[in-house]
């Protein structure tokens, strides 16, 4: 009873957000939309008995990701609202085309495989003994021992990935035109070290030349 | 008054097909992004309802590792996007189109 309640409630909010996040024109309220979205998700998670994936749901997604994006959309500008019309003649409507597809294809295989028989979900308490988090631990450290320390790599990959494009030096050989070339020496390797040095990071020695002269 | 477990799926499958519509349709590279992370999320849905109903915990593990997967992929789509705009002041796809022949 109280997983219909639930799902009843969040389920059309879960939705809604959902189009409105693709349906909005700043990028912002996209996010904000988003963010709403994650929370309904983190609710289905605990109605389906996983308290863990709840709490790391709110917190990863809707916490740091998201936190990450608006972040990133502050950084690119905000104040723009961003055009819907399309430049493909015919994008939309073959888009719909194909979404009633996979909607339909989606409905037809859940029929088939799962059946839209009305039953309780099936008890998880024997599963969970001793706790959700406790169990899901042992099935992790045990059997998924060796995935979860190849995920720490990943996870260093990705940052310095992440490092690796965010460099200042990348905007200054590209992006930086005219005034700044001759205050700037020649990017030869030496020099870019030697101008590092000094001035701590790339990003102040640009905003000191970037002020008009 | 019962749910079957066949709505939580059918909630999944609305969700990525309307996050599939929104990479196929949005043009901003960072609502593009953030519909793939609808996508993902939707699968996530899909894998704690089948865990839920084979009372079975590998799903939930599968959507922990899903998690820290979109976590790598956000950060390192968002250095991308960043740099993309840095080069060419758009966060457009349509504007990315240094291939083009």
């Amino acid at each position: 009873m109280t997983d219909w309640v639930v799902f009843w409630i969040a389920a059309p909010i879960s939705v809604f957000s959902g189009a409105a996040m693709i349906l909005s024109k700043n990028a912002v309220h996209s996010a904000l939309w988003l963010i709403l979205n994650f929370f309904t998700l983190a609710v289905f998670f605990l109605v389906l008995g996983s308290p863990f994936l709840f709490v790391v749901q709110i917190i990863v997604y809707a916490g740091a990701i998201m936190v990450l994006f608006l972040f990133v959309l502050m950084l690119l500008g905000v104040d723009r609202t961003l055009p819907l019309t399309e430049r493909i003649k015919g994008q939309r409507l073959l888009a719909a085309v194909l979404g009633i597809g996979l909607i339909v294809g989606l409905f037809v295989v859940v029929g088939v495989g799962v059946g839209f028989a009305r039953e309780t979900l099936p008890n998880f308490d024997t599963v969970n003994a001793g706790g959700n988090v406790q169990a899901l631990a042992k099935v992790l450290f045990n059997q998924y021992f060796f995935p979860f320390e190849v995920t720490s790599v990943l996870l260093i990959v990705a940052a310095i990935g992440a490092m690796v494009h965010g460099r200042r030096r990348i905007a200054l050989e590209d992006t930086i035109d005219g005034a700044e070339d001759e205050s700037e020496p020649d990017a030869s390797p030496g020099s870019d070290a030697a101008a590092l040095g000094p001035a701590g990071n790339g990003e102040v020695a640009r905003d000191a030349t970037a002020v008009p002269p | 008054m019962r749910t079957p477990i066949a709505y939580f799926l059918l909630l999944s499958g609305v969700l990525f097909t309307i996050g599939t519509l929104g990479v196929l349709v949005r043009r901003n590279a960072l609502v593009i992004f953030m519909s793939v992370e609808l996508q993902l999320n939707a699968v996530n849905l899909a894998l704690v309802t089948f865990a839920r109903q084979q009372g079975n915990l590998t799903g939930q593990v599968l959507t922990f590792f899903s998690m820290v997967v979109a976590a790598a992929e956000v950060v390192v789509g968002l250095a991308i996007i960043v740099s993309l705009y840095r080069k060419r002041r758009s966060a457009d796809v349509d504007d990315a189109n240094l291939l083009k022949g």
